[in-house]
């Protein structure tokens, strides 16, 4: 489960879902892993907008990573004018030419598409239900007197 | 300029919907001037050479694209059309190699009969060198023939300009696929049905029903970010070395996959947030595969069981009760779900069946999804349709009217589900005494 993911994911209970408490989850016993995914300066792009920043900065302080700022960066800070260095060749069709991308979209790349969650529990701060995550996958099925 | 886009005679009912999806991805002025779903041949305006190979670049069901240098119903008209039309365009390739092909449809032509039709078009200033293999230029010259006829029926001279995307529905074919289950949609289908959603790169692209990922997989193919869920936690894990993830390693897309997780979509935990550019789907209806959801046929179970004091429902090899579900419940479900997450003009792709005496039957609707492509795959007594949707902007839509759910009495599968009964009665026309 990458950090990206959770990002996105609630309480699947129908009661929690409309409470503000029921998102986001948070994690607990987590065993977290890195795995090697190629840079996509424009799926980053696309998905900046989309996500709470704040629940992000959260995750992140709950799971000991370095901290993000307490702003989200705009589209801006992801590149920056220059040479695209060798070690980002294959990402020359998804950017402007003269440009490059930032320490930052690295960074950020890192934390959400490559920083994954892989064994431990999603806890809804609302009814405190918990969710388990094995081998990265995470079970949202619920017992009958949950539905 | 006009071009020929020369399609397959196959899902004829796909070929428009998926070339007009990819004329929007990339934002294509495209002009379709003739068009039949009897004939492999389609006219289009398009503004350049280099416009037209990149449009049917990706375009699974186009076999190739050509500029029209001229056409007719007999051999005399055409070569009038191509002298009135194309004389212009000679003078470069008076030196360039090339070769002559001459195709027909639904009539196979020897070399004998080829040869004279070829050498008609001896007027061509061509001096160049005549090259069988690797020529610089090609021309073709097709003709159309209807049904056991003795002669065409219509004549079109063209210059080969590039091939579709036709090749890569090898690539995925599921006899090759290591991981697959009784529900894997055809490799051809799932990767037309990734066209008509748009899947692209940067983009992200959800199933919610993704079984053992031959969506997600064919979006993935196209640079698309993707990511689903199933209720089936099996096919989701698979076995140690056959599952969601050695397919995607197999084609080499692990870039593009993000994540999966175990979830109902009627109980989904994704974020009520529009940030999907994309989804679909090919939703189980009872038949290879059932539809269920969470929760307890009999509506028991609303108190939690403890086993020696321990909640049963936390322990190692809890399987959660599900129940049966109406298939017309769960397309309102989809629909209401993808106008909540999808981005502006994000869209939905979603399988369905029909028996065929129901095939004027409603589809189903929603305030903020507009009907983009309505596709159908024919069966014998049945047939599927691909209904694609696209998310108006919040502005056109206006103000939201509340939606009444379909509700459908019942608690078996068959009672649930229409399709279902149906397809294992073989379709037989009702009986007064049904009710």
């Amino acid at each position: 489960m990458k950090l990206l993911t959770l990002n996105f994911l609630t309480c699947a209970r129908k009661a929690c879902k409309p409470l503000p408490t029921s998102f986001p989850l948070h994690p607990a016993d987590a065993t977290l892993a890195t795995t090697e995914t190629a840079f996509s300066p424009a799926f980053l792009r696309n998905i900046l907008p989309r996500l709470d920043w704040p629940a992000l900065k959260g995750l992140c302080d709950e799971l000991g990573l370095p901290g993000v700022g307490d702003e989200a960066p705009g589209p801006e800070a992801l590149f920056e004018d220059g040479e695209l260095p060798e070690s980002d060749e294959d990402i020359v069709g998804e950017i402007e030419a003269g440009k490059r991308p930032t320490k930052l979209a690295h960074d950020l790349h890192q934390l959400l598409v490559e920083t994954v969650m892989l064994e431990g529990k999603l806890v809804c701060a609302s009814c405190g239900h918990e969710y388990a995550v094995k081998e990265g996958i995470a079970n949202f099925l619920l017992p009958s007197h949950l539905v | 300029m006009e071009y020929i886009v020369r399609f397959a005679q196959t899902h004829e009912t796909f070929r428009r919907p998926e070339l007009e999806a990819l004329a929007t991805l990339w934002n294509i002025e495209l002009k379709i001037v003739t068009y039949s779903e009897d004939s492999p041949f389609c006219v289009v305006r398009l503004p350049s050479d280099d416009v037209a190979r990149k449009l049917v670049s990706r375009a699974i069901l186009v076999d190739s694209v050509y500029e029209l240098w001229g056409s007719g119903p007999n051999y005399e008209a055409l070569h009038a059309d191509v002298k009135a039309k194309s004389q212009g365009k000679w003078d470069k390739y008076t030196t360039t190699s090339f070769r002559f092909n001459v195709h027909g449809y639904q009539c196979k032509l020897t070399n004998k009969e080829q040869r004279p039709i070829i050498e008609s078009f001896s007027y061509l200033p061509f001096d160049g060198p005549i090259k069988m293999k690797d020529a610089d230029v090609q021309f073709w010259v097709f003709e159309e023939y209807e049904m056991y006829a003795p002669s065409p029926k219509f004549l079109y001279f063209s210059r080969f300009i590039g091939p579709g995307g036709r090749d890569t529905v090898l690539k995925y074919d599921l006899k090759k696929r290591r991981y697959i289950s009784t529900t894997s949609m055809d490799a051809e289908l799932a990767l037309i049905t990734a066209n008509i959603a748009l899947a692209r790169p940067g983009g992200l692209f959800y199933d919610p029903f993704m079984g053992t990922g031959g969506f997600p997989i064919a979006c993935a193919h196209f640079g698309a970010m993707t990511t689903g869920s199933d209720i089936d936690a099996r096919s989701i894990r698979g076995k140690p070395n056959r599952n969601v993830l050695s397919n995607y390693a197999q084609y080499d897309l692990t870039d593009y996959w993000l994540d999966w997780f175990i979830s109902d979509l009627t109980n989904t935990p994704l974020r009520i947030s529009r940030f999907l550019d994309g989804i679909v789907c090919d939703p189980p209806y009872g038949v290879r595969e059932g539809l269920k959801v969470l929760g307890r046929k009999d509506g028991g179970g609303t108190e939690a069981v403890y086993i020696n004091g321990v909640a049963a429902h936390l322990q190692e090899g809890f399987i959660p009760p599900k129940r049966a579900y109406s298939f017309d419940a769960m397309l309102d479900d989809i629909l209401d779900f993808a106008a909540q997450t999808l981005v502006d003009r994000g869209r939905l792709a979603i399988w369905m069946p029909t028996a065929n005496e129901d095939i004027e039957l409603a589809i189903p609707e929603h305030q903020c999804l507009k009907l983009v492509a309505n596709c159908i795959q024919m069966f014998n007594k049945w047939s599927r349709r691909l209904l694609t949707y696209e998310r108006l902007p919040d502005e056109l839509v206006g103000e939201l009217i509340p939606r009444t759910k379909r509700i459908v009495e019942g608690s078996n599968a068959d009672e649930l589900n229409n399709f279902r009964r149906k397809y294992f009665e073989g379709f037989k026309p009702s009986t007064p005494s049904e009710k």
